[in-house]
């Protein structure tokens, strides 16, 4: 079976800047999450596979659709929640929805039921008649992630669901696309937030400069950068360095001969690597603790 | 995976009544814009008739001379919200979703020309009724009313198209905001408040040869029972014009956006 996303060679620059530097991916579904700093590429990627920009060079399929070619037919398929809310704030929650529904091609009644089934589900019922103007950050990614769903796409596009969300809205929106994914829905979202990537991937590729410079589940990118580590903590917790334990027998007690005397009053720790450490070890732009010695 | 069911989508017709919808919903609620589009005109309206009136026409006529000049800049004043509402859509996160959609999202534009000349009518036809009551005295018969009807509806499109345009090529809801305010003066440099040889010499080719005189003219000619002569061809033509002009604005730029 072809993938349900499949990403060959990508390329697109802005003045004379690469912003995707030949992506490849394929992805069979699940929920797949992009990582990346900011600026790294990741909305550029989401406008090219939804039909929103027009890439330089490369292709990319939807379920084998061609997103240029073939757009009308991927714009069929897919759902898109952008990284700012995509409603129209001068009308209610509720007409967000039947003029989402009508749009994509369900008649009046019908679209009204849906919004209203919509509504219920993400608990919108009391402000579905209060215009979205008025929403809170919550509510408003609720509501445009309702206008994703009016019919269930095949593929859903979430960039930075969660961005700029309270904790509690953001667990709950978390809640969402689990449901979603265990419905069998592929989500293809983009975090800057590595807790979110953790909790809700399949897969996760890092992406830094336009390029994957990682790609795998959570386990195999923190397994990349090696085991459990030993670390010196000070007496507040806080890690001083890593241990260069040597992988013999008794390399733990010799690491520990080894130790400088002023680090004698010092604890050890055994630390699991976290998806924290990979994408910091892996896009290289933050040393300001090098705990990751194994991958440097 | 399940099996997903392709989305139907809808065809230029069907999306652009959906937008109409919107964008006359848009209309209804913002109350403020809507009664100052209609209040804006008839209070500049009483302010020729009354205050600059008695100084221009002492005796009393310069209502029926002025009234279409108010038409005109009424039409002005109530499309000018349309560049604001395009770029917003443009520049907020609307048109992404609308462009995700397995429908045309140009039609969008369509929703918001539609409701804007609805807008229009509706304020020219206060403008209108208020004229009649502080003394506008047309001669006009049915024929002449529809022809009139027919030209104002014809500014108000080319009015409306053109500030669509702006809305498309402005960087901001702003911007949009402050480029439509220069074309609030061109009725001004026309025959709408003065006649034509009461303006100095070098101005009367530029007001000649611009869109709101033949319109003037047509309009005043028809309304009071003259012959306007070749004038509303003139202004056909104009409007014509301006309409493709602005559309070919949107086929252009609508893509890049």
């Amino acid at each position: 079976m072809n993938p349900t996303i499949e990403i060959t060679d990508l390329r697109q620059s802005y003045g004379g800047r690469a912003v995707l530097d030949g992506i490849t991916l394929g992805i069979e579904g699940g929920v797949f999450a992009l990582l990346g700093p900011n600026g790294a590429g990741k909305t550029t990627l989401v406008s090219v596979l939804s039909t929103l920009l027009r890439p330089d060079s490369g292709t990319a399929r939807i379920l084998g659709h061609d997103v240029v070619r073939d757009a009308a037919t991927v714009r069929r398929l897919i759902g898109t929640t952008g990284q700012y809310a995509s409603i129209d704030e001068a009308l209610t929650g509720r007409e967000n929805l039947v003029m989402v529904a009508r749009l994509l091609g369900l008649g009046a009644r019908r679209a009204k039921q849906r919004a209203d089934e919509l509504l219920g589900s993400f608990g919108l019922e009391d402000a579905a008649d209060r215009r979205v103007g008025g929403y809170s950050g919550g509510m408003r990614r609720r509501v445009d992630l309702a206008a994703s769903l009016v019919l269930p796409p095949a593929v859903l596009f979430l960039d930075e669901p969660t961005t700029g969300l309270d904790p509690a809205s953001r667990s709950r929106l978390w809640a969402d696309v689990a449901q979603l994914a265990a419905d069998g829905c592929c989500v293809f979202m983009t975090t800057q937030m590595l807790d979110e990537a953790e909790a809700l991937a399949d897969r996760v590729a890092i992406l830094q400069d336009g390029a994957i410079v990682a790609d795998g589940t959570v386990a195999e990118l923190t397994g990349l950068i090696g085991e459990e580590t030993a670390v010196l903590v000070d007496r507040d917790g806080r890690p001083v360095r890593t241990l260069d334990v040597p992988s013999s027998a008794g390399g733990l007690a010799a690491a520990l001969a080894a130790l400088d005397p002023a680090e004698r009053g010092l604890r050890v720790e055994l630390r699991r690597p976290t998806l924290d450490d990979a994408f910091i070890a892996l896009t290289r732009r933050d040393h300001r603790l090098d705990l990751t010695g194994a991958a440097a | 995976m399940s099996a997903v069911a392709l989305h139907p989508g809808t065809g230029p017709i069907a999306a652009s009544r959906v937008f109409v919808g919107r964008s006359l919903r848009h209309s209804l609620r913002d109350g403020e814009g809507l009664s100052l589009a209609i209040v804006l005109p008839v209070m500049l309206m009483l302010l020729f008739t009354f205050v600059f009136g008695g100084a221009i026409d002492s005796g009393g006529g310069y209502v029926d001379f002025v009234v279409p000049g108010i038409i005109v800049l009424c039409s002005g004043f109530g499309a000018a919200s349309v560049a604001v509402s395009v770029n917003r859509d443009l520049t907020g996160g609307a048109m992404q979703r609308f462009r995700s959609l397995p429908m045309p999202a140009a039609t969008c534009l369509v929703g918001h020309v539609v409701a804007s000349v609805l807008r229009n009518l509706l304020a020219t036809a206060v403008v209108v009724g208020v004229a009649l009551l502080v003394g506008f005295r047309p001669v006009a018969g049915v024929g002449e009313w529809c022809a009139a009807i027919g030209l104002v509806l014809a500014w108000i499109l080319a009015v409306t198209v053109v500030f669509a345009a702006i809305g498309l090529l402005a960087s901001s809801p702003e911007a949009a905001n402050g480029y439509g305010f220069a074309l609030l003066f061109l009725p001004y440099l026309s025959s709408a408040f003065v006649p034509l040889d009461s303006l100095p010499a070098w101005l009367v080719p530029v007001a000649s040869a611009q869109p709101v005189t033949p319109l003037v003219e047509s309009i005043r000619a028809l309304l009071l029972g003259q012959d306007p002569g070749l004038q509303p061809l003139f202004a056909v033509l104009w409007c014509a014009g301006i309409v493709l002009a602005g559309a070919a604005v949107a086929v252009w730029r609508f893509p890049k956006r």
